[in-house]
């Protein structure tokens, strides 16, 4: 338990998907200028997250990882299909978030209509692959410990383009140099932000 | 066939190369794959040889996708588009593990994330999908080059005045700074400083070009 409370706040805070690894910067930037916008991209993306990492998890655990296909048979063992992991984890992105899609218009028209159109772009939202690719590098035991690092990571995402949402909002009343105005000073506030987020770091539950 | 007529390198081809450089260029101005590339940008090696995947990348893929753009049905296209990029990654992924190991282990993910850099979606999307084979090559090209001389500004001051050294050549050490009371500033090593390079990056780009400000 501890443990996953740790992986949590880890994922949340310190290894924040945009401010440590600055992954699903492009979505970050291009919809985060309001933040009613900017909660639907968040909730897409923990959404999106929570399923996909678990998923892609046990797709390393039996499939990829060397090794992984011995339940087949004895003479599996020596097969590591690990080089294949990118093009399998993205089509299971790609087909999720199809599929996520399509659930999600059948059992909530509402919630369709506020998450809908950030579905498609999630795709190829860096931060999605990111995760996967994260809970590949660091081997996480369980599929508990995975889920709960997408889901983490997920909410440290959506913490993050919510905050600079609204601070865009804000800074429109300020005089900002003409040549930053737009997105120089977004991405000055987003390094300004990141420093404040480095204070989280070195804490260890 | 109009392609047929056009010179290899008609003006507006060359334009297509060099726009790209500055002013439509992919990371200041359309704003993409930032994802991958302010993460590797803390020493020069791994800046350069991100820069040259994403180079090899895309215009491969602009070329494969151009070539299969009337065989692809719409609806589909954004798999189709994975699909190649994800395979041309793979690729690249195994050359470097096989030759520059080092720098393979540095980049960890971030090479696996090529497969998103929306740069190289969006200029399939935009580009690839809609023009002929010789065209989306140029565009890719000239596209990572706008992509590539970012990154590797970044990495250039970030390196130098973070870490004092070039390409892990002590630069600074040489020209003899240090024993005039010159320190490191070691916040360039940290990451949101990447954010900030970029931000006055794309200030002076904008302060010349006053085109390109934002109301």
């Amino acid at each position: 338990m501890e443990e996953l409370v740790n992986i949590f706040i880890q994922s949340i805070f310190i290894d924040n998907m945009v401010f440590a690894y600055f992954l699903g910067m492009c979505s970050y930037l291009a919809v985060s200028k309001t933040v009613k916008t900017s909660v639907g991209m968040g909730f897409a993306v923990i959404f999106v997250l929570g399923f996909t990492v678990p998923i892609n998890f046990l797709l390393e655990k039996f499939v990829l990882k060397s090794g992984a296909l011995s339940w087949i048979g004895d003479s599996f063992i020596d097969v590591d299909l690990s080089f294949l992991s990118f093009i399998m984890f993205i089509a299971i992105i790609a087909s999720m978030v199809q599929l996520v899609e399509m659930i999600v218009e059948k059992i909530s028209p509402a919630l369709y209509g506020s998450l809908g159109i950030f579905l498609p772009l999630i795709a190829v939202n860096c931060a999605i692959l990111g995760g996967s690719l994260f809970m590949q590098e660091r081997a996480y035991d369980s599929i508990t410990e995975a889920t709960v690092f997408g889901l983490g990571s997920g909410i440290g995402w959506f913490l993050a383009i919510v905050a600079i949402a609204a601070i865009r909002e804000k800074i429109r009343y300020s005089h900002v140099p003409a040549p930053l105005r737009g997105l120089g000073i977004t991405f000055i506030i987003t390094g300004l932000m990141g420093i404040g987020f480095m204070s989280f770091m070195g804490i260890k539950l | 066939m109009s392609d047929k007529k056009e010179v290899l390198f008609s003006k507006k081809n060359r334009k297509l190369l060099t726009d790209p450089l500055n002013d439509n260029n992919p990371v200041t101005t359309q704003v993409l794959g930032i994802c991958s590339a302010l993460a590797i940008t803390v020493q020069l090696k791994p800046a350069i040889v991100m820069a040259i995947s994403v180079l090899v990348v895309m215009s491969v893929a602009n070329v494969v996708v151009s070539l299969m753009r009337n065989l692809i049905p719409s609806r589909i296209r954004i798999i189709v588009q994975l699909v190649v990029i994800a395979a041309l990654v793979i690729l690249v992924d195994q050359v470097l593990k096989a030759f520059v190991y080092d720098v393979s282990k540095e980049l960890s993910v971030f090479v696996g994330l090529i497969i998103t850099n929306c740069i190289i979606m969006g200029r399939l999307e935009a580009f690839a999908l809609g023009n002929g084979v010789w065209k989306s090559f140029l565009d890719g090209l000239g596209n990572a080059f706008g992509y590539g001389w970012i990154l590797i500004a970044v990495a250039f001051f970030r390196e130098l005045l973070g870490a004092g050294t070039l390409f892990g050549f002590p630069v600074i050490e040489k020209l003899g700074l240090y024993e005039i009371g010159y320190e490191n500033n070691g916040m360039m090593i940290l990451p949101p400083m990447a954010l900030v390079t970029v931000g006055i990056i794309i200030w002076i780009q904008r302060t010349k070009n006053r085109d390109l400000i934002e109301s």
